[in-house]
C-alpha cells in the first residue's frame, strides 16, 4: 500500500528561487490496484515517484509504502519497493544474468534464491537467449526486460513505474503494458506514472492529475468523465488542469 | 555499515572497471608499461642528447690577442674546440648557436703573463645552452692550465718546489653504503613518482564510478536498492583505492623490473650491473634502494592514496557527466604535483610545520627513509596527520553521496 500525505518538494534555483516542484500532493494505493499519475512534462511526476522511492527527502509531508515511512525508513522502503524508470539504466559492461544477481545480492537474497528467481524471471520474460551477453549490445527490448527481471529479483510489494514506455517501440511498449497489468494481478500496489492517455484508460484503476505540482483532479476513469463531462480522456485532462492556456503557462515554466 | 554489501559493490564494481578499456588503461598499461617506457626512454634520449653534445668540437672565437700570438697560437692548436675567424657580429653568432663561445684576450696579455700583470680574460657564452655551456668548460681548463703552468714556470725560475702553492693534495672517497646513496639519488624522485601514479590511478575509476554512472543513467538504478548509501560509497572508494595502488605498485614493480633488464643488456648481467651500480658509489646503472626504505614508502604512501581516492571521488560527484568530471579532476593533477615537486628540491628539510602539509610532507618523509634517516616522530606524525586527512575526505565524500542535490543536479 502506499499512502502519501500532503507531500512537498521545493527546490532552490540560482536564477528561479524557490521552485515548487510537488505541493501538497496526498493521495491512496492499494494493493491490486494501479494507480495513474497523470501529467505534462514538468508536472512533479518524477518528483513525486522519486520521493515515494526515497531517492528525495520530503521537503515536508509523509509517505508510507509497504506501512514504512520513507523519511525514517528508507532502506527498508526500498526493500520493498521496485522503481522502474526511463532513467534507470544497466550497466552495459555486465551480462543481463550478472546485473540482475547483483541486484539480488544489494536485496539481501541468498545466492540460492537468486539463481532461482533468475530463472523463473528469465522463464517469464523469455530471456534465456540473451541473459549471459553483455547489456551494452541489447535491444530496447533487451534492455526493458532485464530492467523488468532487476526490479522484480526481490519480489517487492509495491512497483513504482514513471514513464517506462518513454522512447519505446510499440512492442515493447505493449509488452511492458503487459507486465504492469501482471504486477496488479499478482496483488501488488503499482503507481504509474505517464502522459500518454490510452495507457491511463488501459492500465489504471485510479488516476491522479497532476499539474504545476499539485494534484488537482483524482478519481476512477468513470468518475473523472463523469464530473467533467466528458468522454475523451485528454479532454478530462485539459478541463482538469484549467484549460489549454493553464497547460501552454506550465510548460513556459 | 554492512561489510557484505560493501563487498559486494566493491566486486561488482572491479568486474566492471576490468571491463572498462579506459580504466585498464590508466591503472594498468600506463604505470606497467608506459611509465617505465619513459622512465628509461627519456633517460636514454636525455643521455644520448648529452654525449652527442660532449662530442661535438665547440667552435669559438677569440676578440683580441693581436699582441699575443703565442697564446693564440696555442689556442688555434687545442684539440677540444676550434678557434674561427673572429666576425664583428660574434654576439648575435652565439645566439644563433653557430658559435658556441668567445674569448675575450685584454690587452698586452702575453707581455702582462711576464711581468705577472695580466689583465682578465672574459669568456663569453650563452647561458643555459647545453654547448655553449661544454665549450665555456673547455675554455676555462685551456687557461686554468695556462695559469698552472705560468705558477710553475715562475717558481722554477725562482728555484722554489711547487709545493709552494699547492701545500697539500686533499680527494674524497665515500662511506656510505651504494643504497643509501641510491636512496639519496632516487629519493626525490621516486616519491614524486609515486604521488603521480596514486593519484593518476584513482582518476579514471573515480570519474566512472561517479559522473559515469550519472551520466549512463546507472546511479539512479543503484540508489534504488536497500544497501545503505554508506555502504554504496565504501564499495566504490574500495575500487578507486584499488585503482590508485595498483597503478603506484605496477608501475613500481615494472621499473624494478625494466632496470635489472636493462642493467643485463647494458652491464653483461645483472652482476654486472650492480657491481658497476656499487663502483659508482650507487649511482650506477641500477641505483641500489634500501627496501626497508621502500616498504617504508609504500606503507606512508597508503593513506595518501586514501586521501587522493576520496577527494578525486567527491569532486567527480559533483559532475554530471564524464567530461565535466575531466574538467575538475584534471587540473587537480597540479594542486598535487606542485607539493611534490617542492618535495624534490634540495635544501627543503622536514620541520615541525612541513610534516603537517599534506603530499609535501609525504614527499620529504620519503626522501629521508629511502636515504636511510628514520625520524619516528615525524614518520607517526606524518602518517598520523595522512589518516585524518584521509578520514576527513572519505566522511565528505559519504556526505556529498547522501545530498541530492549533488546526486541529481539537474
Amino acid at each position: 500500500m502506499i499512502e502519501a500525505h500532503h507531500l512537498t518538494k521545493t527546490f532552490k534555483d540560482k536564477k528561479r528561487g524557490l521552485i515548487r516542484a510537488v505541493e501538497d500532493v496526498s493521495f491512496t494505493c492499494q494493493p491490486g490496484q494501479i494507480y495513474g499519475l497523470l501529467g505534462a512534462n514538468g508536472a512533479g511526476k518524477t518528483t513525486t515517484l522519486r520521493m515515494l522511492a526515497t531517492l528525495l527527502q520530503p521537503t515536508s509531508g509523509t509517505a508510507k509504502l509497504a506501512g514504512h515511512d520513507v523519511a525514517t525508513e528508507a532502506d527498508q522502503v526500498r526493500a520493498n519497493v521496485g522503481f522502474l524508470a526511463a532513467s534507470t539504466a544497466l550497466y552495459g559492461r555486465l551480462t543481463a544474468r550478472e546485473m540482475i544477481r547483483y541486484f539480488g545480492q544489494l536485496n539481501g537474497l541468498s545466492d540460492e534464491a537468486i539463481r532461482a528467481r533468475i530463472k523463473l524471471l528469465a522463464d517469464e520474460l523469455d530471456m534465456h537467449e540473451f541473459l549471459d551477453r553483455r547489456c551494452e549490445k541489447f535491444s530496447t527490448g533487451m534492455k526493458q526486460k532485464t530492467s523488468i527481471a532487476r526490479t522484480l529479483i526481490h519480489d517487492p510489494a509495491v512497483m513504482i513505474f514513471d514513464e517506462p514506455t518513454l522512447g519505446l517501440d510499440v512492442m515493447t511498449a505493449r509488452a511492458i503494458v503487459k507486465f504492469v497489468r501482471e504486477c496488479r494481478n499478482r496483488g501488488k500496489t503499482v503507481i504509474y506514472s505517464t502522459h500518454i492517455m490510452s495507457e491511463v484508460e488501459k492500465l489504471c484503476d485510479v488516476v491522479g492529475i497532476i499539474h504545476d505540482g499539485r494534484l488537482v483532479a483524482e478519481g476512477t476513469l468513470a468518475g473523472l468523465r463523469a464530473r467533467y463531462g466528458e468522454q475523451d480522456l485528454e479532454e478530462v485532462f485539459v478541463k482538469a488542469v484549467g484549460g489549454e492556456a493553464a497547460l501552454a503557462a506550465a510548460a513556459k515554466n | 555499515m554492512n561489510w557484505k554489501n560493501i563487498v559486494t559493490v566493491y566486486l561488482k564494481e572491479l568486474k566492471d572497471s576490468l571491463r572498462d578499456r579506459r580504466t585498464l588503461i590508466s591503472i594498468i598499461v600506463i604505470p606497467t608499461f608506459v611509465m617505465p617506457a619513459l622512465f628509461f626512454g627519456v633517460g636514454k634520449i636525455a643521455a644520448g642528447v648529452v654525449n652527442k653534445a660532449r662530442e661535438e668540437i665547440p667552435s669559438v672565437m677569440v676578440l683580441g690577442g693581436e699582441d699575443s700570438p703565442a697564446v693564440v697560437a696555442e689556442l688555434g692548436a687545442a684539440k677540444k674546440f676550434k678557434v674561427v675567424a673572429t666576425a664583428p657580429d660574434w654576439k648575435q653568432q652565439i645566439s644563433d648557436k653557430k658559435v658556441r663561445a668567445a674569448i675575450q684576450l685584454p690587452p698586452g696579455f702575453e707581455a702582462g703573463l711576464k711581468v705577472g700583470e695580466a689583465g682578465p680574460v672574459i669568456l663569453y657564452n650563452y647561458e643555459g645552452e647545453l654547448k655553449s655551456g661544454f665549450a665555456v668548460n673547455e675554455l676555462e681548463r685551456f687557461f686554468r692550465e695556462l695559469r698552472d703552468r705560468t705558477v710553475t714556470a715562475r717558481l722554477a725560475e725562482r728555484s722554489l718546489p711547487a709545493t709552494l702553492v699547492r701545500p697539500f693534495e686533499f680527494k674524497r672517497e665515500n662511506v656510505a653504503p651504494p643504497e643509501k646513496v641510491g636512496g639519496n639519488l632516487l629519493g626525490g624522485i621516486v616519491p614524486y613518482l609515486i604521488i603521480i601514479l596514486c593519484f593518476t590511478g584513482a582518476m579514471y575509476p573515480a570519474m566512472d564510478l561517479t559522473a559515469g554512472e550519472k551520466e549512463r543513467g546507472t546511479m539512479e538504478t543503484l540508489l534504488c536498492s536497500p544497501v545503505p548509501r554508506v555502504d554504496l560509497v565504501l564499495g566504490k572508494f574500495l575500487m578507486v583505492l584499488t585503482g590508485s595502488l595498483s597503478a603506484m605498485l605496477l608501475s613500481l614493480a615494472s621499473m624494478g623490473i625494466s632496470a635489472v633488464v636493462a642493467g643485463m643488456v647494458f652491464a653483461g648481467g645483472p652482476g654486472a650491473a650492480k657491481a658497476a651500480g656499487q663502483a659508482q658509489g650507487g649511482a650506477g646503472l641500477i641505483p641500489i634502494i634500501d627496501p626497508m626504505g621502500l616498504l617504508g614508502v609504500v606503507a606512508m604512501v597508503l593513506p595518501v592514496a586514501v586521501l587522493f581516492s576520496a577527494v578525486i571521488f567527491t569532486v567527480a560527484l559533483f559532475a554530471k557527466s564524464y567530461k565535466e568530471a575531466q574538467s575538475y579532476v584534471g587540473p587537480m593533477i597540479f594542486i598535487v604535483i606542485m607539493p611534490a615537486v617542492v618535495g624534490m628540491l634540495p635544501g627543503i628539510d622536514l620541520n615541525l610545520r612541513l610534516a603537517l602539509v599534506p603530499i609535501l610532507n609525504l614527499s620529504l618523509v620519503c626522501k629521508e627513509m629511502l636515504s636511510g634517516v628514520w625520524h619516528w616522530n615525524y614518520i607517526a606524525l606524518i602518517f598520523g596527520s595522512s589518516c585524518l586527512y584521509a578520514a576527513v575526505a572519505l566522511g565528505l565524500a559519504v556526505k556529498m553521496f547522501n545530498r541530492e542535490d549533488v546526486m541529481f543536479r539537474a
